[in-house]
């Protein structure tokens, strides 16, 4: 696929918990090769669009659609295996499982399978504390370490989208910036990356493209270049002019 | 010396009790179902394996591989057409669905079969392995025991060192994170489920072999399944087999010490001052948060 084409599309989509609804016609496309974020305060609808989109959750009524096929009705072990992943919110890592057995077990799928060595290699030098660790339980990493896991075991399935849902939550800044850090170095080798945030300074600073959530809707989007912190701030926030919704 | 004896005969017979209850530890540390119908599909095992021997191949092992084949795709059609269905809809209604197998289970053997006590003959039913003044290790004790270790044995190495097991341990572990690296949970449901029912198979046999059986006996090994996996912690491999040999001890030191009407009391008495002070069991893995 060319860089520039797009990769996802969500079209109108709504959902519901039973009469609650949580997302309101949603619509938005992400460029191949891109970073995008989605930004929002908690409750604002992120987590619920993002396992709409890998499968976890059915829409009542919209689109999918991953490189132009129709996903909305698979389940998640099927769309993961089309390309898409996720490092989940709050790591979910293995916590049975030593840090090297969490990685091969993102390397499931066939495809991802027959690489496993070299890709193994590429996540150790992405965050080198996951290849000293390698040989312990996963329950006794930091919360850093476990959401570097999170987004290596998440690396080790060769996805073409990898969604990263609230990695910076509870961590120290410094290792933040590490991570976001590797994120970019990541997204220049190829990946699309979809940022999910409750922080809007960083989410700007390291996207190309930001959508901003708000009580289950999308109220702004532009290049987050051009995009004026204080105006994303009120929509984050719902006052002024947002105040409407 | 019979308190000797005592103590190896209930080593040995927890072997069996730790096959018996290895399935039910597998599919409640998996899935966290309680499969009230394990019992019965041990004997079930038990019944087929004896009309397999009797009438079509004539010898007990290849009868135990035709069981084994025959309980994995029972296993596997109730798992995918009944018991999944079930769990989206939480963990009573599969309760009830495993609740129902085990009725129609025990009366369908009642129908086939008929009421009447059986046992699987066997050459080395009365033989003795050892045999001193002091003590015996009777064959089919001892046959239980090794049974017992090579299934653990081969399900810890199944477990830890192949994908398929790194996927069951991870749908158990996380079961979103398991679908997000592209596992198939329902199916690994399923194949749990298999691999429950080929260690019921090798309980079917073992039992045959070892005690005298009725199509309703099931429930006896239903409760010591649970025995061996509330002392030993559900869903941990070698807490199953010290569950099994503590119950065992538990029954045989209480049938040495007061006679054999209190065997099956005092096993239960164990089971209640273990659940009182480790109710967890005593090596779980506490899979299930």
């Amino acid at each position: 696929m060319l860089k520039g084409g797009i990769m996802l599309e969500v079209l109108r989509l709504n959902v519901h918990y039973g009469d609650f609804q949580a997302l309101h016609n949603i619509s938005l496309k992400i460029k191949h090769g891109s970073i995008v974020s989605i930004i929002g305060s908690n409750g604002a609808g992120k987590t619920t669009l993002l396992n709409t989109i890998l499968g976890f959750n059915k829409p009542t009524s919209g689109i999918v659609a991953f490189q132009g096929e129709k996903i909305n009705a698979m389940p998640t072990h099927k769309i993961v295996e089309q390309g898409l992943t996720m490092s989940p919110e709050g790591s979910k890592v293995f916590q049975k499982m030593t840090v090297k057995e969490n990685l091969l077990m993102g390397a499931y799928l066939p495809k991802a399978r027959k690489d496993k060595e070299e890709t193994l290699e590429l996540v150790y030098d992405m965050f080198p504390i996951l290849r000293e660790k390698a040989e312990q339980s996963a329950t006794y990493l930091s919360g850093g370490q476990r959401q570097m896991l999170a987004i290596g075991r998440a690396i080790m399935s060769k996805p073409k989208l990898l969604f990263c849902d609230e990695i910076s939550l509870g961590l120290a800044p410094v290792i933040i910036k590490d991570i976001y850090q590797t994120i970019k170095r990541i997204s220049q080798q190829g990946l699309t990356i979809v940022l999910v945030e409750q922080d809007v300074k960083r989410s700007l600073r390291y996207s190309d493209y930001s959508y901003v959530m708000l009580k289950g809707q999308i109220v702004l989007e532009g290049n987050s270049a051009e995009l004026v912190e204080t105006e994303v701030k009120d929509a984050y926030f719902g006052v002024n002019k947002y105040a409407k919704y | 010396m019979d308190i000797l004896q005592s103590l190896l005969n209930g080593v040995l017979l927890g072997g069996l009790y730790a096959v018996i209850g290895i399935g039910m530890s597998l599919i409640f540390g998996i899935m966290g179902l309680t499969n009230l119908a394990h019992g019965d599909l041990i004997i079930t095992g038990t019944f087929v394996c004896m009309a397999v021997a009797a009438q079509f191949v004539g010898n007990l092992w290849l009868s135990l591989l035709v069981t084994i084949c025959v309980m994995t795709i029972v296993g596997f059609l109730i798992q995918h057409f009944l018991v999944n269905r079930m769990l989206d809809k939480g963990a009573e209604p599969a309760l009830l669905v495993t609740f129902g197998i085990s009725i129609c289970l025990s009366n369908a053997l009642l129908l086939l079969f008929g009421a009447d006590a059986r046992s699987i003959q066997s050459s080395i039913m009365s033989a003795n392995v050892i045999k001193t003044e002091f003590y015996s290790i009777s064959a089919v004790y001892l046959l239980d025991f090794i049974a017992a270790i090579i299934v653990i044995f081969s399900l810890h190495c199944l477990l830890k060192y192949t994908y398929f097991g790194r996927a069951i341990r991870a749908t158990s572990d996380e079961i979103g994170s398991a679908e997000l690296v592209g596992v198939n949970t329902k199916k690994i449901y399923s194949y749990t489920m298999c691999l429950a029912m080929v260690s019921a198979a090798v309980a079917g046999l073992l039992v045959g072999m070892t005690f005298i059986f009725y199509p309703s006996t099931g429930t006896q090994y239903l409760i010591i399944a649970f025995g061996v996996v509330v002392i030993g912690g559900m869903g941990s491999l070698v807490g199953t087999l010290l569950g099994g040999i503590i119950l065992g001890l538990a029954q045989l030191l209480g049938a040495h010490f007061f006679g054999a009407g209190y065997q099956l009391l005092a096993g239960y008495l164990v089971l209640l001052i273990i659940l009182t002070i480790k109710p967890e069991g005593l090596l779980s893995s506490a899979i299930r948060k």
